[in-house]
């Protein structure tokens, strides 16, 4: 009886905790039961209605739960579920508020992208299964939760790049994304199972309390996060593992450029966050100088994105690269950690973790620009983008924001983020990973300036006839998330404090 | 709460008339505009402040309150104005107004999205001048340029494009150094604060630490360029200075009124806050080589003007020569040369204005601004015509108007100067600039103003609109106003500038 008991308050203390993460899965599931009830009827309204209603409860679940102090220090400490496998806290939910709020917007937009498409279930029910695993890896404490959530997040994610089945460039960027990601995944599952061979745990507490006693195995338990790196670099779009980016953010239907070039980035880099600050920090004294290797790919990464971003002639190409550079900035956040337990550390990496929040609304709302475009239909360079701000005004105005906090100019969100995060990594002592970034963002400001010019300054070469038809769900997703960029600066108190709070309990 | 309340009214402003249908625009901005300059107004006649705001002084209007911990520091939100920056508010508020004014006739094209961002330029502009805290004053820094970026751009003239992105990469990579150069220095002082105040004082007490291998000397000096460079291009000087006729030849009227009139001054002010301020000792050491540059930004660009052919280009050249009075009052580091230097700012402004209004309204009647197309306008557009002659002779430092009493306070202030070595050299010379201004405003008028009548254009002369001389006449009046009391700045003037000479021990006149 007692047994029962228990099993019954655990059960609703588990859902109680993992709620933002049901939610979604719920809703995922409710819009493939709605297109499985009524095959025959396209319920674009409901469907789209059903998942952004389940995003945005998730959303204000988890900043529910942000705000109460749940799983936090000051709410009683991170809850550990399923024989600790899975971890509710403030880093969790942090990360659950930022994918959560990119699939809202992302689903709100979609709307107008589905007009004609014969089937927005099934796109629908892939974007929120792919959302739910995202929110998985965010509370994902073990090796084996992480790699399978891992996964779970990928396969909608290869199958909604493919979307446009007609599109060739849809089609050829899936099966890039899906055969990288292959290779990535067995390389990040063979280094999982290295790592479980020097320290005979998956768990990711116990793989720290592991690494003293590798002995004559930290070779193996070297090498096995070296893999583990690797995968991570794939997830998040970093090099070496970054040449399916510029692809499939081209290829894919706009909003799902913009859902995995911020929330499925924003899930990789919170899963190497706390592997890496949880588990592999004891390493950096025994196996290999991890620290070192981020800083090596942080630096290359922030070069390439940025350099390459400015040779672009495509708006939506030129943004995958700047994505791979916003990649670099928040590796930093991995770079810059040491091994001993210097306050440092935790302000480095809550910077980074500010730093996705704010990329999450500037880079989401300039790609549902970018689907704006693609709706009327005008073009991809940037010279079709000439004379958008006359017809266009508001959204035109929303981008101008976006490209600008993008850059890092101290006008908007993506300021502070980026300086809290080049202070933190001088702090830290790494003025040469600081020194790179203020360099590399100091360049992005010219090409992100090209589209700002071309939107306001330049005259329209062609007829604009098309931007008569304003797509009531774009606009509203780009305006909110302009809105949100803009008030980052003034409020961005919250959110550091929060994110500093969930890396210094990650240290802990 | 009375800056929050200016600035949260200019914003909201900004938003309603670019949200409004283009025909409603012009007025309603006009309308909404002098909601800042009662603010202005009153908190100039209201004012209790005394002393520098930065070195311990009582700052008026003062609003502290925290903004974000991080990393071990306080950002705050932390505004409120001295005896310097009270006369910068109110020149913003009152030129603003009267820039939009001149507005009506020039801008015929997304008229709402224009005045949407002159209201959101002035409120960035309050801003700067108000904010106390090195981000709060960072933020509005750069967001002055945002707007300033667009208006050039869009609604500028033919080489808009390049006179725009000039512009906005030459302020941009200055804004980079400085900020560069005055985190090394902040990171460096045992303060865990932003606030310009207790950097200033801290740095006074001489807590400057080591940054990395720089030890403390050579990181003030080091800090110093940086801040130096960064200001120096905004206010301009010589040879930072080529974005400036690019940007006001290109800029439309109003634009350049708001450019020369206040955007200029934020150099000016910002070198005086950070610069003279803060690391009075390195400015001193560095007096020689600023003053001499000061001096050939007075020659310099007074030759240049000489040279040109377009009226605008004239009075955008004369801006460079008159900041560097400016920058010579700054070094001159007496009660007479920072308080005539933060003067000149306001009495500058002023005239500047006057002179790129006046040009507009020519150029809205003529369709040209070319010296050798147009003679003998005094007869048929005589009212603008004369404002023009009073505009100049007030450039010129005509006695009872405002440009006078600034370069008057500079020169005497400059002339016995004790830190500045050479001082009197530098300030016969820099009096001889007065000498090519009045050369090249007089043979530019007696050209096009007097003589018969001639134009050559395919247009035909149009009648200035009342709304067009309205503004020209309000600007002449504050000039006089301003030239026959100076007191009614002057000394609140004096109040804050005469603290920073214990500095430096004293100092003359």
């Amino acid at each position: 009886m007692s047994l029962l008991l228990q099993a019954t308050t655990d059960w609703a203390f588990s859902v109680r905790a993992l709620a933002p993460v049901l939610v979604v899965a719920l809703s995922g599931l409710a819009v493939l039961g709605i297109d499985s009830l009524w095959p025959d009827e396209r319920s674009l309204e409901l469907v789209a209605g059903t998942a952004v209603a389940g995003t945005l409860s998730a959303l204000g679940l988890s900043l529910w739960y942000l705000a109460s102090g749940t799983g936090q220090p000051g709410g009683g400490g991170a809850i550990r579920l399923f024989s600790e496998t899975i971890i509710v806290d403030g880093t969790a939910l942090l990360f659950i508020a930022i994918v959560t709020s990119v699939a809202a917007m992302v689903s709100v937009a979609s709307y107008d992208y589905l007009e004609a498409d014969e089937n927005p279930g099934s796109y629908y029910s892939l974007l929120l299964f792919a959302t739910t695993a995202m929110t998985l890896m965010a509370v994902a404490n073990s090796l084996a939760t992480v790699f399978v959530s891992l996964e779970m997040a990928s396969l909608p994610s290869y199958a909604l790049v493919a979307y446009l089945k007609t599109n060739r460039g849809s089609v050829e960027a899936g099966l890039k994304y899906f055969l990288i990601g292959a290779v990535s995944a067995a390389v990040f599952a063979f280094g999982i199972s290295l790592v479980y061979g020097a320290t005979g745990s998956l768990l990711l507490t116990d793989i720290a309390a592991g690494i003293g006693g590798v002995g004559d195995l930290d070779g193996i338990l070297g090498v096995g996060i070296l893999m583990i790196a690797g995968g991570f670099a794939f997830k998040t779009a970093s090099v070496p593992f970054h040449f399916w980016a510029p692809e499939a953010y081209e290829g894919a239907p706009a909003p799902i450029s913009a859902f995995l070039s911020s929330a499925s980035k924003a899930a990789g880099f919170v899963v190497a966050f706390r592997v890496f600050a949880v588990a592999f920090q004891p390493a950096l004294g025994v196996a290999i100088d991890w620290g070192l290797l981020f800083g090596i790919l942080a630096v290359v990464t922030m070069v390439l994105g940025n350099f390459a971003a400015a040779t672009q002639t495509e708006v939506k190409r030129m943004l995958a690269y700047s994505s791979i550079g916003h990649a670099g900035y928040a590796l930093i956040g991995l770079a810059a950690v040491t091994a001993d337990a210097n306050p440092a550390n935790a302000t480095v990496m809550g910077a980074a973790m500010a730093h996705l929040f704010v990329y999450g609304f500037m880079n989401t709302g300039a790609f549902l620009f970018i689907a704006m475009v693609e709706h009327w239909g005008i073009g991809r360079t940037f010279e079709d983008y000439a004379g958008v701000g006359r017809k266009a005004p508001m959204a035109s105005l929303a981008m101008a924001v976006f490209m600008f906090s993008l850059a890092g100019l101290p006008v908007f969100g993506g300021f502070f983020s980026k300086y809290i995060l080049f202070l933190g990594a001088i702090n830290a002592g790494f003025w040469w990973l600081a020194a790179v970034g203020a360099v590399t963002s100091a360049l992005s400001l010219f090409y992100y300036s090209r589209v700002v010019k071309a939107l306001w300054f330049e005259e329209a070469n062609g007829s604009l006839d098309a931007l008569d038809s304003k797509p009531t769900g774009l606009y509203a997703a780009v305006i909110v998330a302009g809105v949100v960029t803009v008030l980052l600066l003034p409020g961005f108190g919250p959110v550091i404090e929060t994110a500093e709070a969930a890396a210094a309990a990650l240290f802990a | 709460m009375i800056i929050e309340a200016l600035l949260a009214a200019t914003f909201l402003s900004a938003v309603i008339v670019f949200a409004l249908p283009d025909e409603y625009a012009p007025k309603t901005a006009f309308g909404l505009s002098l909601v800042p300059v009662a603010g202005g107004l009153y908190m100039w006649a209201t004012f209790t402040g005394s002393g520098n705001a930065l070195t311990g002084g009582d700052i008026a209007f003062q609003t502290v309150l925290p903004w974000l911990e991080v990393a071990g520091y306080t950002f705050q939100w932390y505004v409120g104005v001295d005896g310097i920056s009270l006369p910068l508010v109110v020149l913003t508020t009152f030129l603003t107004s009267l820039a939009i004014v001149s507005a009506w006739t020039p801008i015929d094209d997304r008229k709402s999205q224009f005045y949407g961002l002159m209201l959101l330029m002035e409120a960035n502009l309050i801003g700067v001048f108000t904010a106390l805290d090195f981000f709060a004053w960072f933020v509005f820094w750069e967001a002055v340029l945002v707007p300033m970026y667009f208006l050039i751009g869009v609604w500028g003239g033919p080489r808009r494009q390049y006179a725009a992105i000039k512009f906005f990469v030459y302020t941009n990579i200055a804004s980079l150094v400085m900020f560069i150069g005055f985190m090394m220095l902040v990171l460096s002082l045992p303060i865990n604060s932003f606030g310009l105040p207790a950097i200033t004082q801290s740095l006074a007490a001489g807590e400057l630490g080591s940054f990395f291998f720089l030890s403390p000397d050579a990181l003030a000096a080091v800090a110093f360029v940086a801040l130096f460079i960064g200001f120096a291009v905004k206010v301009p000087v010589v040879p930072v200075h080529t974005w400036l006729p690019d940007a006001h030849v290109e800029a439309p009227t109003p634009v350049s009124v708001m450019l020369a009139g206040v955007l200029l001054k934020m150099g000016t002010y910002a070198l005086l806050r950070f610069n003279f301020t803060m690391l009075p000792e390195q400015a001193s050491a560095f007096a020689v080589p600023i003053a001499a540059i000061a001096v050939v930004s007075v020659i310099y660009g007074a030759m240049l003007a000489l040279a040109q052919q377009d009226l605008k280009r004239i009075v955008a050249y004369s801006s460079v020569s008159s900041m560097g009075y400016v920058i010579l009052g700054l070094v001159a580091f007496t009660e007479f040369g920072l308080g005539g230097a933060t003067f000149q700012m306001i009495a500058h402004g002023l005239i500047s204005g006057l002179m790129f209004m006046a040009v507009g309204v020519i150029y809205n009647a003529t369709h040209t601004r070319l010296v050798g197309d147009m003679s003998g306008l005094a007869d048929r557009m005589p009212i603008a015509v004369w404002i023009l002659v009073a505009g100049a002779f007030a450039y010129m430092g005509l006695p009872l108007m405002a440009g006078f009493a600034g370069e008057f306070f500079i020169f005497v202030g400059s002339f016995g100067s004790t830190t500045l070595q050479y001082a009197p050299v530098f300030t016969a010379l820099a009096m001889f600039g007065i000498v090519i201004v009045a050369g090249y405003l007089l043979f530019a008028m007696q050209r096009t103003l007097f003589g018969p009548f001639r134009l050559e254009t395919e247009y035909e002369l149009d009648r200035a609109p009342i709304h067009d001389i309205a503004p020209l006449v309000a600007l002449l009046a504050a000039i006089i106003v301003l030239g026959v009391v100076p007191s009614l700045f002057w000394n609140m003037i004096l109040d804050a500038t005469v603290p920073l000479l214990d500095l430096l021990g004293g100092g003359a006149l």
